[in-house]
């Protein structure tokens, strides 16, 4: 069996890809909601494994709520980053291994390969070809934008006064924050690939080479930098998630979020379901709940993640997502340029 | 059963016995044999074939060009190479004054500080890693933290820093001096006093005849500990993967490990093994030079007791500096795993109106991983134990008894795993069951194909020294008596072994529990262990429920050591092999 890598996905499907305006014509799918027969169904296969990216208390969370709207489907968190759950999809699959049923990525890119490597289900709920913009779903039907996060700067506000806090990325470059920053590893996390990949092009990689002298600790997940900042263990997080510096707030830690002069990354995470998961009916069923506005509402109570559904309300205590400069995603970018911009990152950064 | 009723019983159902007489010793043979050249050989095999070929799978020394050519490669060498010998160094610089005040002088509390040395040997490092995380981060760690208020140093200082190469040494050598120990400890305890008594009965002072007698009677045991901590170092990979990777560098266990993220790169991974595995034999071989050299010390007759060198007014400072070293590995690292156990903020001390017990119901109601893990790390530990302690025993048996001719070969290959670092059988057994005919990547069965092999050495060691300690005169009795081998195995050498199998399987039982570096190449989300987890844990800084975790894990481990010391007694622990689970 032929690994499967980025490369030689895109390579591959070359030919596909030019076919596939023919193939955008066709439809959507059509929505589904969530019916009777599809909950016993899923009842009947009693459980599923979902792999996500997202923080690992609040997945736990999420899996607990949809365990109690649907009894009789327990639900098995399997949580890393998502460039590591990217790496053991491709593994157990190359194993015939299809441990994963549903699976939820802060890399979009995966998303994109996954489908071209006609991995994914088409299965388009209702909520989301009735609610979602359009831009947030794939026209098959395969994906759809889960959450939505942003990877802010951010400071602790007893170590530093809200004036001296840096305003950008480029003030991060500055001598006095030497020894001071937290960032995330892009070959761990999505958000950080996803975010590298935006900074990257929209700053050039001598951001990164001069941000790579200043002495940064190393961590690897997305969610790990809000925690050393407010922890007191760094001053200043380069990048993280927006969520968790939002929910070490609500707890009272002291920690401000900053969106940066130059444009905050802003990061997708789309779910799927996997078109070999062994349990098939239970793994629609929780997609299918995921995406209603009930659930993404959940998402950000108890996640402060942000939704892209427009019957969900936002947390009225942060800024609209609309007042925000971010900066461009683009997804199939990421696609082509990962292998690239790993192999630069651990020649700047050395790990 | 009385000996008569049993020879009577034994002629009763002579039908039956002499099928059994069959000499079943030389299938055996076979089958052990061929079992162990297909554990080793196999995993071995593929690394080498990997590390020659490219991604098509043609032949290049491609690979070993990259490896002694990038500075990704070449950096971690150096830097591996730098923490190995200072780990080396500074471990014997702390054991061997250690291990004389207690096996040597009248030091107060000398037992208790052997035997907590001793236990600080049931951490697992990345665990004590964590911990020291905690301790002296350069800006939440709690002894910086706790320095600053007391010196007032500003903010932006740290008295320590972990994470930084020195950190790291620090932190390896911590988990490693009590090997050198335990090693120095107990060759002390077998010198003889008479040349030291002599020594000072020819007028030598007291320090002229520790330098001239005492000192070099124990320097090759010194040295082959030294080697042991050395190749520890060389070898470990969670307190590196923990430590320097958020200093901004890697040693060659992390950078192996780091092929295997995508896109992998098993071809370099292999390559990079190599020389992990080839400087592990020659240590190997160095360090069975060292001990053997130490037999020329003893020769003669019966020795007295060693005396006990008077400290004098030095008694107190020295268990002072004791207790300290022990501060290190032990008091301060558990001080600061409970303390996050039960706090909200790890880098803050958990008062009575802060402590919580959210991240134990965390950890166990709410964290689905926690229970698959759990239970796949107590199956591992026990069909691991059994088996391995199995394997073990008829491979000592075979080979004490020189059973049959070719012995000799069982004894090396039961041996040779310990040449091979975990995380270098974990990529071995990778790339070999992640193919057709036997595709075992995704199942416990590779987890534990590994666990076995990784422990075989320790196991084989410590039934081969029980099986020299039962006369062979007790088993010819029996099979005189017409009793076919089995049955003299049966019957007469495992109910003298018995203390010793069990210790044995404790201990291939608490070795597995603490496994990472194999387990973290091999596992699948279906099949992870509870080391993982809690790698993965850390990765993600869930600092509160790692805490709860490792403490579970030392928890169980500590009761499984106890319960070895009492039938396996002491001694056992500290022929235990050394080979931590890094």
């Amino acid at each position: 069996m032929t690994r499967l890598t980025r490369r030689s996905v895109l390579a591959g499907s070359a030919a596909i890809a030019a076919g596939s305006y023919a193939v955008q014509v066709r439809a959507a799918p059509e929505p589904q909601k969530i019916t009777p027969t599809l909950i016993e169904a899923a009842k009947k296969e009693g459980k599923l494994s979902w792999y996500t990216s997202v923080d690992l208390p609040v997945a736990e969370k999420i899996a607990k709520a949809f365990e109690a709207a649907y009894p009789g489907v327990s639900m098995k968190v399997e949580r890393s980053g998502a460039e590591r759950i990217f790496q053991r999809i491709g593994q157990e699959y190359q194993s015939k291994i299809y441990n994963c049923d549903v699976v939820n990525s802060s890399d979009a890119a995966h998303l994109i390969i996954w489908k071209r490597a006609s991995m994914l289900a088409s299965f388009l709920p209702e909520d989301v070809a009735k609610h979602f913009p359009k831009e947030h779903w794939d026209a098959d039907g395969m994906y759809a934008s889960w959450r939505v996060t942003l990877s802010p700067i951010a400071y602790n506000t007893s170590q530093v006064k809200a004036e001296d806090a840096p305003k950008g990325f480029n003030d991060l470059l500055d001598p006095k924050w030497a020894g001071k920053i937290v960032k995330a590893h892009p070959g761990y996390s999505g958000t950080i690939m996803t975010a590298t990949q935006q900074l990257s092009r929209d700053l050039g990689w001598a951001y990164f080479e001069k941000l790579a002298k200043q002495k940064v600790m190393q961590v690897q997940s997305a969610a790990d930098p809000p925690k050393k900042v407010s922890g007191g263990e760094r001053a200043v997080m380069a990048d993280g998630t927006e969520y968790m510096v939002n929910l070490l707030q609500s707890r009272g830690e002291p920690i401000e979020e900053v969106y940066a002069v130059e444009g905050t990354p802003l990061i997708t995470g789309p779910s799927a379901v996997l078109a070999r998961a062994a349990n098939p009916n239970a793994a629609r069923l929780f997609y299918a709940w995921s995406m209603t506005a009930e659930a993404q509402q959940l998402n950000v109570e108890i996640g402060a993640l942000r939704s892209v559904h427009p019957l969900v309300k936002d947390r009225p205590e942060r800024k609209k997502l609309s007042d925000i400069k971010t900066l461009r995603e683009d997804a199939a970018a990421v696609a082509d340029q990962a292998d690239d911009i790993k192999a630069r990152y651990l020649k700047l950064f050395k790990v | 059963m009385p000996a008569s009723s049993r020879s009577e019983a034994a002629t009763a159902d002579l039908p039956v016995r002499s099928s059994l007489q069959l000499d079943l010793s030389r299938p055996i043979l076979i089958a052990v044999t061929a079992l162990l050249v297909v554990m080793i050989a196999l995993p071995m095999g593929w690394l080498i074939v990997y590390s020659l070929s490219d991604k098509q799978g043609t032949a290049t020394l491609g690979n070993f060009v990259t490896l002694f050519t990038d500075p990704s490669f070449v950096d971690p060498l150096i830097t591996t190479l730098i923490i190995a010998v200072s780990v080396s160094a500074i471990c014997c610089i702390v054991a061997a004054p250690l291990g004389w005040l207690v096996a040597r002088t009248d030091m107060p509390i000398r037992r208790i500080v052997r035997t907590l040395v001793m236990a600080s040997l049931v951490t697992p490092p990345f665990v004590g890693a964590i911990a020291w995380e905690m301790l002296a981060a350069p800006n939440s760690g709690l002894l910086n933290q706790l320095w600053r208020s007391l010196t007032g140093m500003p903010s932006d200082e740290a008295l320590f820093d972990i994470y930084s190469l020195t950190g790291l040494i620090f932190v390896i050598a911590c988990y490693t001096f009590p090997y050198v120990f335990i090693l120095v400890a107990n060759a002390l305890d077998r010198m003889p006093g008479e040349l030291e008594d002599a020594s000072s009965m020819l007028g030598a002072k007291t320090w002229q005849t520790a330098r001239r007698i005492t000192m070099p009677l124990a320097l090759p045991t010194l040295l082959a500990g030294a080697l042991v901590a050395f190749l520890q170092a060389l070898n470990l990979f969670g307190s590196p993967a923990i430590l320097a990777i958020p200093a901004g560098f890697h040693t060659l266990t992390t950078r192996i490990w780091s092929l295997f993220q995508f896109p992998p790169k098993p071809e370099l991974a292999a390559a990079a093994s190599l020389p992990l595995l080839l400087l592990t034999i020659l240590l190997l071989r160095g360090q069975a030079l060292a001990l053997g050299r130490r037999g020329y010390a003893v020769l003669g007759g019966k020795y007295g007791e060693p005396r006990l060198v008077r400290l004098g007014a030095w008694r107190l400072p020295a268990a002072a500096l004791a207790l300290l070293v022990l501060a290190m590995p032990l008091f301060l690292p558990y001080a600061a795993l409970f303390n996050s156990a039960f706090s909200r903020v790890a880098s803050r001390l958990v008062t009575l109106d802060t402590i919580t017990l959210h991240n134990v119901r965390f950890t166990f109601l709410e964290l689905s991983s926690t229970m698959p893990a759990l239970k796949n790390t107590f199956l591992l530990a026990t069909l691991s134990a059994t088996l391995g302690a199995v394997l073990a025993l008829l491979i000592a048996y075979i080979v004490a008894r020189r059973a049959v001719p070719g012995h000799r070969v069982l004894a090396f290959l039961a041996t040779a795993p310990l040449a091979i670092p975990g995380i270098v059988l974990g990529v071995g057994l990778f790339l070999a069951y992640t193919r057709p005919p036997l595709t075992l990547y995704g199942t416990l069965w590779i987890l534990l194909i590994a666990f076995i092999t990784i422990e075989l050495p320790a196991a084989y060691q410590q039934l081969s020294s029980a099986f020299h300690a039962v006369h062979p005169e007790l088993e010819e009795a029996g099979r005189m008596l017409g009793a076919s081998r089995l049955r003299t195995l049966a019957d007469i050498t495992a109910p003298l072994l018995r203390s010793a199998v069990i210790a044995t399987w404790c201990f291939v039982f608490v070795a597995v529990i603490r496994e990472l570096s194999a387990a973290v190449i091999l596992f699948t989300s279906e099949t992870k262990v509870l080391s993982v987890l809690i790698f993965d844990l850390k990765e993600s800084g869930d600092v509160g429920a790692i805490a709860v975790l490792s403490l579970t894990m030392v928890g169980i481990t500590t009761v499984v050591v106890a319960v070895a010391n009492r039938f396996g007694g002491g001694r056992e622990a500290g022929r235990l092999h050394a080979r931590t689970a890094g």
